[in-house]
């Protein structure tokens, strides 16, 4: 015990004279790694604007979760889901009501083949493919909306046998875009010419919002980041113009 | 508790490592046997390609074997032309993977192994009538044999405990390409701590069980002495 | 020529059924007709002789021909050897002579490129026409150096590997004819490891004699044992040598192996023959190493002639004459190696008539030649028995000794072989 407090006075101490004294700060973010793209470019301007620094990690939320649960440094959490962060606050890693939505995810039903995949996805009906890619429904969260989608299209049941699995959605978009499946659903943001908006190649559907629940994900300030001026500061700065700015560009749906 | 899902990794797990243990073993053993007497300038590249899968960062390897193996792949179009599909998302897909990536834990037991035997044996037996494949197995598969153990454990249980390359390879499919480790990483990450740390477990017992047998076994094993 | 041609189809099939009386490929034996016809055709045409043609015919049956090439850079081997087809054939000299190397390419175990050899009228290996029998098909037998037994088999399995691998019934009996003669019953089921050097390669030379194998070849199979081993496997050898009727190509750099065992002798140095011929001849060759060697010694042939009961001494007879040697245990008419030192020989002028020294044989100067510190090799001959004596060279210079002088061989000492 004695220890524990000895150490959080002096990082206390620490951390007050780096604030009073205004010098940057640095904050270390684990991110989900669907987030990968907008984030870097994010963090490039919240350098920019703010002089502090955001360090940055990428991987699967749920190992994230179980990290900050045992004690992983990180200061901020974005999250690809929602059920990560309010679970941290509850059990008191997270701090209470920091919890924020920094964007919406956005699914496609996606082929590298052209003109493989209609606007409408109604090959989801009509078939003929062997394989179906999507993130692993038991803990990704793209897998979970995906399922919906096709539970909605009552289309579940019938595709069930043709599923490939992606441990995360890279894998699962790696699947598709190497042809061994001949569709997925895959991120927005995997796909998406940022300079023109639409998809880049092969062929795809962006799955409307009305088939799922909303895809909202979540990100929250974490107990270690608490007197970080630097993790406060990156919190403030994921809702200021530029980063959704930034966000939308990339294919996500903003946070209404 | 084990769940009869779990019940089903478990099974397919040991069936992927059966075949996949055996095939090492059928192609291993010349490929070993070549390596430990040939004087040729490509045993060093022959090699070094065996050995890369230890190297290799598993799910980079499957990376390229899914690329490889897949529809715009080299060994893909071969296979599509054979009739026989492609190989990734199927269970012979996974033995393939699986036989590349353990087959270093194979060949380099056999490969020191024959080597240790050294000529002598060999021309003994020549000089008393036994032709060379006769000679392969009535002198060194039997000196070998500690080799051998090695080698198929080795192979069993490094197939067993591979996660990097099946889950790229395999695409996670249930009672077709879901294995053990990828099912108890599952559990781990869908926050399942109970059900992963049952799996685990088990995984943990049989790999000791195993790891004793063979060093029990090679402990009262007549290792091949220098000839006298 | 319409008689000649006559005569040659009746040899060619006798030649045939020499050839495939090994289990030679179907192909095999082509070539090795062809190419033991080949110098018969010569004989036949250039002397027009059958009868010339048919005592090359016949030579060739019972000679070990043996001609290899073989080059690594710093060893060259080149040999062209004509050897008896019975009998011990030892291939003497020091390491890195080239007998070993010799050996191998006769098993096939070395791959000459350039060879021929012909056992006994079976070609094995024939280069220009591209026949080269591979080990496991030559009726043969080896003993290595290191025994090399089976570690994972029992002295019985082991001796029972090659039995099982030939088709002839005759074998159970050749072994437990070996077995007995080796003296290795007791130890059948022991395995290697179990066994003593000496047991070891005595189980190693019962392995290759189970065979019943055409040749028998042995690299050192003494060199590795302590001399009490050696003079624990000796006997059996000289007893092999007497009992069984398989010639023997026995490599040794040991003087005494050759004295004890050799019928005949090729000394090999630097991968050549240097010299070859009957032990008794070539042992004594001035020209040769050793006979300027210290342990340099002549043997005899000899057959027990009288027991003299009263003096402890048996009297044996040889070509030039007859000695007397400390009572030997064996039957008048007994067949005896004597093996005389040269420095227990020492010469006088006049016969000497009071002496202690029991055999002092008349004998004529042959050769003189000196090593240059102090000692004289002198090669006399005593009947029709080459001898060296090593004195002084003061001495011979005392002496006068001169080629032809007739003189007298005082022999102090003599060995029993076997």
């Amino acid at each position: 015990m004695l220890p524990t407090t000895f150490f959080r006075t002096i990082s206390t101490l620490a951390l007050l004279l780096l604030s009073q004294t205004g010098w940057a700060a640095t904050t270390l973010v684990t991110v989900a790694s669907d987030f990968t793209k907008p984030m870097t470019e994010i963090a490039a301007a919240f350098e920019k604007a703010t002089g502090h620094t955001a360090k940055l990690s990428f991987g699967s939320s749920g190992k994230a979760f179980a990290q900050i649960q045992s004690g992983a440094p990180f200061e901020v959490y974005l999250s690809a889901s929602e059920k990560y962060p309010l679970e941290l606050e509850k059990s008191g890693f997270a701090v209470i009501d920091s919890h924020f939505v920094y964007a919406i995810g956005k699914l496609v039903l996606w082929s590298a083949t052209p003109g493989y995949v209609d606007d409408q996805g109604k090959i989801l009906t009509t078939g003929g493919f062997k394989h179906i890619a999507l993130a692993d429904p038991s803990h990704a969260p793209y897998g979970v909306v995906a399922e919906e989608v096709m539970k909605n299209l009552g289309v579940l049941d019938k595709l069930r046998p043709l599923f490939v699995q992606g441990e995360n959605i890279s894998q699962t978009f790696q699947f598709v875009s190497t042809g061994n499946a001949e569709l997925g659903f895959v991120g927005l943001a995997q796909v998406i010419d940022i300079n023109s908006g639409k998809i880049g190649n092969g062929s795809g559907w962006i799955i409307p919002d009305n088939l799922h629940s909303p895809f909202r994900q979540m990100a929250v300030l974490l107990k270690t980041g608490a007197e970080n001026p630097a993790a406060h500061a990156l919190v403030h700065f994921l809702k200021s113009p530029t980063a959704l700015a930034i966000i939308e560009k990339y294919g996500f749906g903003l946070p209404k | 508790m084990l769940t009869p899902a779990d019940l089903d990794t478990l099974f397919l797990t040991f069936k992927v490592a059966g075949i996949a243990t055996l095939l090492m073993l059928l192609f291993g053993t010349p490929l070993a046997w070549w390596l430990a007497r040939t004087r040729s300038s490509w045993k060093g590249i022959i090699n070094a390609v065996v050995a890369l899968p230890l190297v290799l960062p598993p799910t980079v390897l499957g990376f390229y074997l899914l690329v490889l193996m897949g529809p715009a792949g080299a060994v893909g179009k071969i296979t599509t032309w054979l009739g026989l599909g492609t190989l990734p998302f199927t269970f012979a897909g996974l033995v393939v993977a699986s036989v590349l990536y353990s087959l270093p834990f194979v060949v380099q037991p056999l490969q020191t192994s024959f080597a240790m035997i050294g000529e002598q044996p060999l021309e003994a037996a020549a000089t008393l009538r036994a032709s060379p494949l006769d000679t392969f197995f009535s002198i060194v598969v039997p000196l070998a044999k500690p080799g051998f153990l090695t080698a198929a454990i080795l192979g069993f249980a490094h197939t067993v405990g591979e996660f990097g390359v099946v889950l790229m390879v395999g695409g996670n499919i249930p009672d077709k390409t879901r294995v053990v480790s990828v099912q108890i990483y599952n559990h781990v990450e869908a926050l399942e701590y109970s059900e992963a740390h049952w799996l685990a477990g088990c995984l943990l017992l049989f790999s000791f069980s195993v790891l004793l047998v063979l060093y029990t076994a090679l402990k009262t094993q007549p290792v091949a002495h220098p000839l006298k | 020529m319409e008689h000649g041609s006559h005569g040659l189809d009746g040899l060619s099939f006798i030649v045939f059924a020499c050839t495939s009386k090994q289990a030679l490929n179907s192909g095999d034996w082509f070539f090795g007709v062809q190419s033991l016809l080949w110098p018969f055709h010569r004989h036949f045409y250039q002397s027009r002789s059958v009868k010339s043609a048919f005592y090359y015919l016949k030579n060739i049956m019972t000679t070990i021909l043996a001609r290899f090439q073989l080059d690594y850079g710093d060893f060259k081997l080149n040999v062209d050897l004509k050897l008896p087809g019975t009998g011990i054939t030892v291939l003497f000299g020091h390491s890195g002579s080239g007998k070993t190397t010799l050996l191998r390419c006769i098993a096939g175990l070395q791959h000459a490129p350039q060879g021929f050899l012909a056992i006994n009228g079976s070609i094995w290996q024939d280069s220009e026409h591209g026949l080269f029998l591979p080990t496991h098909k030559r009726p043969l037998g080896y003993v290595f150096q290191e025994a090399n037994l089976f570690p994972h088999l029992t002295v019985r399995d082991n001796l029972h590997y090659g039995l099982k691998r030939i088709k002839q019934n005759s074998g159970t009996v050749k072994l437990e004819h070996a077995v007995e003669l080796l003296g290795i019953a007791h130890l059948m089921e022991r395995m290697p490891e179990r066994l003593s050097g000496g047991e070891r390669q005595r189980v190693a030379i019962v392995r290759a004699l189970a065979l019943n194998p055409e040749i028998l070849l042995m690299d050192e199979p003494l060199a590795s044992l302590d001399s009490k081993r050696k003079q624990e496997i000796l006997p059996f050898l000289s007893r092999l040598h007497q009992q069984l009727d398989i010639p023997v190509l026995y490599v040794t750099h040991s003087q005494q192996e050759v004295a004890q065992l050799a019928d005949y002798l090729v000394i090999m140095a630097d991968g050549r023959k240097i010299a070859s011929g009957l032990p008794a001849d070539t042992l004594t060759r001035l020209d040769m190493p050793l006979a300027q060697d210290r342990e340099a010694a002549t043997v005899w042939q000899a057959t027990v002639a009288e027991h003299e009961a009263d003096y402890h001494l048996t009297r044996v007879t040889f070509a030039g004459g007859s000695l007397s040697l400390p009572a030997v245990d064996a039957e008048v008419g007994t067949p005896l190696r004597v093996q005389i030192y040269a420095r227990d020989v020492s010469i006088a002028l006049e016969s000497p008539t009071a002496t202690s020294i029991l055999n002092v044989l008349p004998a004529t100067i042959t050769g003189i030649a000196d090593d240059h510190s102090g000692q004289s090799v002198v090669q006399l001959q005593v009947g029709t028995q080459p001898l060296l004596a090593h004195i002084t060279r003061k001495s011979a210079l005392l002496l006068d000794l001169q080629i032809g002088m007739p003189v007298y061989a005082q022999i102090k000492g003599t060995s029993i072989l076997n």
